[in-house]
């Protein structure tokens, strides 16, 4: 019964969404304020009845409901029970509920907090959001209901495939999917701002803070996901340059130059074309992502069962919300002022460089991800098109950023001096050279990447650390330095935050693409092995139980110049619902080095008290990887909590009472 | 017409490009040695594991080799479609068993000397074929995969037609369904045949 | 069928990956002995594209075939043979396919000039609009005094400190 509620409630929400969202868009051409009135508590309506829905298959998975047939695909009645939630989303129609669920919580927040937009404005936004919805309700009714029944139910399901089965699964595509579905927010004020014509100051300085806040998920989405394979799978990587990966990396790359042109737009009142464009770009990007991951036109690990019925499905609704906004654009972007003057070499200069390298960089990762489609639609033959491409062109492109990265924030807006400028980064190019002449030779070998690397690492994070200091230095006047610095814009702080993110990230990734070293190896019990002066002692294994798997866990003592330094047991799962083996790797973890160890098979199948066979990892400053992307969020989260959007939307609402008021007297 | 609307282009463009991929299977590998002599080969012969046999045996004449393996399940959804090709029609079908043993993955293989590998792939493969029917002509035995490297073969079953100078003319990978049999390779029999 | 057939391949794939197998792992650890040797049969294998686990290199798929071509690729390094004349070995067997670093031919080009193009492209865009849109702000009627200064209280208005 309850799975047909939620059945029910879905549909019941795409009735709502096709309305709320057509007559809210009408209402606001035709300025019919009843219409218009429609539109926040339609957003509301249709997230309550989304949330509903999701409730009802999360509660089907809970009570282990077998009669539901992605119930019965997707779980186990032996799956502990944050799986079993987790499992809601371990599948296609489950995960596409997800989304649903995201989009409308989205279009929730911005009916709730948005008291000092004007009301056309508001209806425009969550009209698009709604319709945005309707299409993807349209698409799980039709396509990928997951309330489906099972006739007869199943006594028993089929469990929930053990990679995903791990707290990665928990957070990972949650947070992604809040990142991918929040540039629709983005997009809808843009969309919102090309039908009403007014593509200003104001409505950039309203979209800023949800685009930035879904920056924020894409990033932490997108460093949990490479953390989890990383540690999951076993065999060390953390980033594949896989085409659903690329799907991910594409949006936020663009949602990157969107942000930082959105400040142009907001400041200065320049590139509102440029950054409409964008806005409507980061989304179309989340949506093709969809499409590649969920139509099976490009092989990847990712991808869920396809079936192509979906994949025609995803391709019309791309055409409808990419083309249609498009079209709009094309028609409204030729009457857009063009915003203040300014000079060849300033930050607006500046800033649309980053853009136009932020964009580069994303055409290149879609032409290595769908050229072998491209190929193969021609008929010239299959190739692939991985890691060793993109590594290959990627530097040169993100190498001219991270020089902007450093000088950007030095320039003045309007007009800035380039012998000023150079005058500023003296320091930090000083610093950068000695970096990368000295930091490689430490770790044994110079190599020009590695040098290349730390010397932009070092540069970002002088000029950031030189910036701020520069500016608490004006602006103190008397104050002790602990308030001088706190008393600096919220926003300013994440920026300088998000880029020493990104040096932190450099130098994570330079290192652990320079100096790691793997062995792989048969161990007796008391073998030896080292790697990088670690030595890994094997002392057996042993059998263990788990709530759905038993496991041989491997006994290591981790010891470095003959100093014990811990227990390490990776263990090799045997999951009661599948055959195949599962790896869970024993990390070290440490702020200079991971090392690693991950336990394969026994040479000897049926003496697994014998030989091993063994991979050890020593992977210097890997987790640089994932702290740089922790740093950029944080910085992202302090820019989005910057006090002028509050101050601001105070004292608009202070002006709409006192209206308000000066209406009723 | 404005300046903008190259976008829109490039945008109809992307969409055509997706359009198509939709109708195109990514995992499907063309193989590099159509057009191109079969690779040689000697291998031991299933019904007589004493003698061997290799593809200039077949020199003079058109010819299917499908490459099987007992613990294949996909092979046993395409062996009817074989068993019922080979009582209608006149061509040579080669079997070339693909790993019998090692394949498998239920033996340990360190543990096995060679001889008494071949022993139980032969012992194998033939039960096999007395139990689902036996349509080759003849099968030899690939045991250690070394000649299913020189053709290529990544997913068995798969199957190659091979005309009368040698040279590799088509490759299917995957189970033969009686719609590929009816619809290419027959007609590429014929055309051969000719 | 097919497409059912390809999901369950590659689930097999994500199940089995990273486990070093059983009839390899001697072989496997034997190398080890020669660090050149693995460190190059390492760094071949990487740009190998499994063919049975489509969305791995030959080095991480512990698909039995990427097993087989392991060990074939290891008799070639104990040969004498050069890394040319391996990745020769597989594509005349495999095709352009297998490798992760597209080979340079006509059809390639686009995708190997692609990038370069696409930077040399943005910035010559970037001048050009920056050019058009200076003479187009020079155009237009020089603001008045009294706009000029209601533009900069704007701004000033905008700007954080």
């Amino acid at each position: 019964m309850i799975p047909e509620l939620g059945h029910f409630a879905l549909i019941l929400a795409a009735l709502v969404a096709v309305v709320f969202g057509s007559l809210s868009l009408l209402g606001a051409h035709r300025n019919q304020q009843a219409w218009i009135a429609l539109a926040r508590p339609g957003a509301n309506a249709l997230a309550l009845l989304v949330t509903f829905s999701f409730a009802c298959l999360t509660q089907a998975f809970v009570v282990n409901d077998f009669s539901v047939v992605y119930v019965a695909q997707h779980s186990n009645s032996l799956l502990p029970i944050e799986y079993r939630v987790a499992g809601v989303w371990g599948g296609h129609e489950g995960s596409l509920l997800l989304w649903i669920l995201m989009l409308t919580w989205w279009a929730f927040g911005v009916a709730q907090f948005s008291r000092q937009l004007p009301d056309t404005m508001v209806a425009r936004v969550l009209g698009t959001l709604g319709l945005v919805a309707f299409g993807f309700l349209l698409f799980i009714l039709f396509t990928s209901n997951p309330f489906e029944r099972l006739l007869p139910g199943a006594t028993e399901g089929r469990d929930l495939n053990p990679l995903l089965q791990d707290p990665g699964l928990v957070i990972h595509p949650p947070l992604l999917y809040m990142g991918y579905v929040g540039f629709s927010v983005a997009y809808a004020f843009a969309v919102a701002a090309l039908l009403s014509g007014q593509l200003d100051a104001a409505w950039a300085r309203w979209s800023r803070p949800w685009t930035t806040a879904a920056w924020v998920f894409l990033t932490l989405g997108i460093a949990m996901g490479s953390w989890w394979a990383y540690y999951e799978l076993g065999w060390g990587g953390w980033w594949f340059w896989d085409p659903v990966e690329n799907a991910s990396f594409m949006p936020w790359l663009i949602g990157t130059a969107l942000m930082h042109s959105l400040a142009v737009t907001e400041k200065r009142g320049s590139f509102k074309n440029w950054t409409v464009l964008l806005a409507i770009s980061a989304f179309s990007l989340s949506l093709l992502g969809t499409f590649l991951v969920r139509s099976g036109v490009l092989t990847s690990v990712h991808a869920f069962a396809t079936d192509p019925r979906r994949g025609v499905f995803i391709l019309i609704f791309l055409v409808a919300v990419i083309g249609l906004s498009l079209t709009l654009f094309a028609w409204r972007a030729p009457k857009v002022g063009l915003g203040g003057r300014f000079g060849l070499i300033s930050r607006e200069s500046m800033l649309l460089a980053n853009n136009v390298l932020l964009v580069v960089a994303c055409a290149t990762v879609l032409l290595g991800t769908l050229y072998p489609l491209l190929i193969d639609a021609l008929g010239v033959g299959k190739i692939s098109v991985g890691p060793p491409y993109f590594n290959a062109v990627f530097v040169p492109v993100m190498t001219p950023i991270l020089f902007l990265v450093g000088i950007g924030p030095f320039a003045r807006w309007k007009e800035a001096s380039l012998p000023e400028l150079l005058r500023l980064t003296r320091w930090a190019l000083g610093a950068g050279a000695i970096v990368a002449v000295a930091l490689p030779l430490v770790y044994g070998q110079w190599k020009a990447m590695t040098a290349l690397g730390l010397f932009f690492a070092a540069w970002v994070v002088v000029t950031a650390l030189q910036n701020f200091a520069e500016r608490v230095h004006h602006t103190r006047g008397g104050r002790s330095l602990l308030t001088a610095v706190l008393a600096q814009p919220r926003g300013f702080i994440g920026m300088h935050l998000a880029h020493i993110g990104v040096a932190v990230f450099v130098v994570g990734v330079t290192m652990v693409m320079s100096f790691e070293q793997e062995k792989d190896i048969k161990m007796a019990v008391g073998d030896q092995v080292s790697v990088a002066g670690y030595s890994f002692r094997f002392n057996g294994v042993r059998q263990v139980e788990g709530p759905n798997y038993v496991a041989m866990q491997g006994n290591f003592d981790l010891t470095v110049d003959n100093r014990f330094l811990r227990k390490m047991n990776p263990e090799k799962r045997n999951y009661h619902s599948s055959a195949m083996p599962m790896t869970e790797a024993a990390i070290d973890a440490g702020l200079l080095r991971d090392v690693y160890v991950s336990l394969g098979e026994p040479i000897d199948r049926d003496k697994p008290e014998g030989e091993w066979a063994v991979r050890v990892y020593y992977k210097p400053f890997v987790d640089w990887i994932w702290g740089g992307c922790l740093l950029m969020s944080l910085g992202g989260l302090l820019a989005m909590l910057d006090r002028r959007y509050r101050v601001k939307s105070r004292r608009a609402a202070a002006a709409t009472a006192g209206v308000q008021q000066a209406a009723r007297n | 017409m404005n300046r903008y609307y190259w976008i829109i282009g490039a945008f109809a463009a992307l969409v055509a490009l997706l359009a198509v991929g939709l109708n195109l299977n990514p995992r499907d590998v063309p193989s590099p040695l159509v057009g191109k002599p079969a690779p040689v080969f000697k291998l031991a012969v299933l019904a007589e594991p004493e003698k061997s046999v290799g593809p200039e045996d077949f020199r003079g004449k058109v010819w299917l080799l499908n490459v099987w393996a007992s613990w294949c399940v996909s092979c046993r959804q395409e062996h009817p479609v074989l068993v019922e090709f080979s009582k209608k029609v006149d061509v040579p079908l080669i079997g070339l068993n693909y790993k019998e043993v090692r394949g498998d993955g239920g033996f340990d293989m360190n543990k096995m000397p060679a001889d008494e590998e071949k022993k139980l792939a032969l012992q194998r493969a033939g039960k096999w074929l007395s139990e689902h029917g036996d349509p080759y002509r003849l099968t030899v035995m690939d045991l250690d995969g070394r000649v299913g490297i020189d053709y290529g073969v990544y997913g068995v079953p798969e199957t190659y037609v091979i005309d009368k100078a040698g040279v590799i003319r088509m490759k299917h990978t995957g189970p033969i369904t009686p719609e590929v049999l009816a619809k290419k390779i027959m007609p590429l029999l014929a055309e051969l045949n000719r | 069928m097919k497409r059912t057939l390809s999901a369950l391949a590659l689930l097999f794939c994500l199940f089995s990956t990273s486990t070093v197998s059983i009839a390899d792992a001697g072989t496997e650890a034997a190398l080890a002995a020669d660090p050149v040797a693995e460190k190059r049969l390492q760094e071949l294998s990487a740009e190998l594209r499994c063919l049975v686990c489509q969305n791995q290199n030959i080095a991480d798929s512990n698909a039995e075939l990427a097993q087989d071509l392991r060990r074939e690729i290891r008799g070639m390094i104990k040969d004498g043979k050069s890394n040319g004349e391996i990745i020769d070995f597989m594509v005349t067997r495999y095709g352009d396919f297998v490798l992760y670093r597209p080979p340079l031919k006509a059809s390639t080009l686009l995708l190997w000039g692609g990038p370069l193009l696409l930077l040399i492209g943005g910035m010559l865009a970037l001048r050009a609009y920056l050019r058009r849109r200076s003479l187009r702000l020079a155009d237009e009627k020089p603001l008045s005094s009294e706009e000029i200064r209601r533009a900069e209280a704007l701004l000033q208005e905008n700007e954080p400190k």
